[in-house]
């Protein structure tokens, strides 16, 4: 989970740990279980160090636990990072190129049937499939987690094209030596 | 074969009860002779337990959809055998094997095969009125089905009044009407949108839930994802066999960057 996260989810109004982690859960659905409890607290501790948020503890009302107890807000630094954040085009890359040098590697040194790896990969794939096309499922349509999970199922299926791509060729070059 | 099963299976996948819903050995069909001959289906084993799902995935071409008609009696193999419910179905008489697509197969097809000139329950009905029904008792299933698949306020339409989901919707309904042991689907997602798609891995997902024995062929990854046990199928041949059912990998939010 990127700082930067963390830090825009202040931008809206200053708020307590457990409220950063509820608004997380919400958005995240299943995908939110994966998440490290103290990850937040963490994350939140990093920024506050680094100037880009202040904590305020002179709520006591409710809460027991010292780190619940804060208020987090973004200073004029935090304000600014969030800007940025907001503005970058960053995307994650994925790493296609390794595999597609593991078919060639492996079949170059006689060290394994590409065919056999590519089966292999699609078991795995279509397992991720399978559960992420569940989880989808059993969220409410249009949920903020359903939206994401289709983002996952739609690249598995892009990843499983490749591979089909992927066989084809190996197949062919199979059969013409 | 490489099986990577998990331990957990589905209490639904247990076909240790008895015989197989479907049992194939050495099933082969090929096409021409000398140099042209091509084997489309080359020597195939299989079982199928009852309530499970099977997805065979392959290119096309590689003979899935072959298979699925030699299954269903929609073309005659080359040779090998063939069982449903324990019953040797290869060789039977033409008027046997139409009974038997009639009463004890159920089919799903890519491009629906609904009847344009019937309304939807009509075409839901008509099954269980060739195989004998009274017209009565057939309109009431067909109404019964249509509401187990979401479109009983459809039921009057014409298939061309309905989005490619829902006319697949009726496909499939028919298919159940004379509730077979097994159905057979051959790219039942294959003409449909995304969304539309979904509709049907649903009522797929509900069928299967139910106790339905199913075989689907595809290239469609996320149907075949529905399945319990998923086969490879190249050049007419199993290559490959894995079970998908089973516990959570717990990792779905590695997928997102949410784990590093």
């Amino acid at each position: 989970m990127h700082q930067e996260v963390i830090l825009a989810m202040l931008a809206k109004e200053p708020s307590h740990g457990y409220q950063l982690r509820a608004r997380l859960r919400e958005a995240l659905g299943p995908l939110g279980e994966a998440l490290n409890a103290g990850h937040v607290y963490v994350t939140l501790t990093r920024l506050e160090k680094a100037g880009l948020l202040a904590a305020d503890d002179t709520d006591r009302s409710d809460r027991s636990d010292r780190s619940d107890r804060k208020v987090y807000a973004l200073t004029p630094a935090g304000q600014q990072r969030v800007a940025e954040w907001i503005a970058e085009v960053s995307w994650p890359k994925p790493d296609l190129a390794q595999f597609h040098l593991k078919l060639i590697t492996a079949a170059a040194a006689g060290l394994s049937d590409p065919l056999a790896i590519l089966d292999a990969q699609r078991r795995e794939l279509l397992r991720r499939l399978r559960e992420a096309q569940r989880a989808a499922m059993a969220e409410p349509a249009h949920s903020d987690a359903a939206l994401l999970l289709e983002g996952i199922v739609l690249r598995l299926q892009a990843d499983l094209r490749w591979l089909e791509a992927c066989e084809k060729n190996w197949t062919l070059r199979r059969n013409r030596s | 074969m490489n099986d990577t099963t998990d331990d957990i299976a589905d209490e639904s996948t247990d076909d240790a009860a008895g015989t197989p819903v479907l049992r194939v050995r050495g099933l082969r069909k090929q096409y021409g002779a000398g140099e042209g001959m091509v084997r489309a289906v080359d020597g195939v084993d299989l079982d199928i337990g009852a309530a499970e799902t099977v997805a065979v995935m392959g290119p096309s071409g590689c003979g899935k959809s072959t298979l699925l008609h030699l299954l269903g009696g929609l073309e005659r193999p080359s040779g090998g055998q063939v069982w449903l419910q324990g019953r040797r179905i290869d060789g039977i008489g033409e008027k046997a094997l139409a009974r038997m697509r009639r009463t004890d197969i159920g089919f799903v097809f890519q491009s629906f095969h609904l009847m344009e000139e019937l309304t939807a329950v009509e075409n839901v009905e008509l099954p269980a009125l060739l195989a004998g029904r009274s017209p009565r008792a057939a309109r009431e299933r067909a109404a019964q089905l249509l509401e187990q698949v979401g479109l009983a306020e459809r039921a009057h339409f014409l298939p061309s009044a309905l989005s490619g989901g829902q006319r697949q919707r009726v496909a499939l309904a028919r298919a159940l009407s004379n509730e077979p042991p097994l159905v057979l689907a051959d790219e039942p997602t294959g003409n449909l949108d995304s969304a539309a798609t979904v509709e049907v891995l649903r009522l797929f997902e509900s069928l299967h839930r139910r106790g339905q024995t199913l075989l689907i062929v595809t290239h469609d990854a996320r149907i075949a994802a529905t399945a319990d046990r998923l086969i490879s199928m190249r050049d007419g041949a199993f290559v490959d066999e894995t079970r998908l059912g089973g516990g959570s990998t717990g990792r779905l939010g590695a997928l997102v960057g949410l784990e590093d």
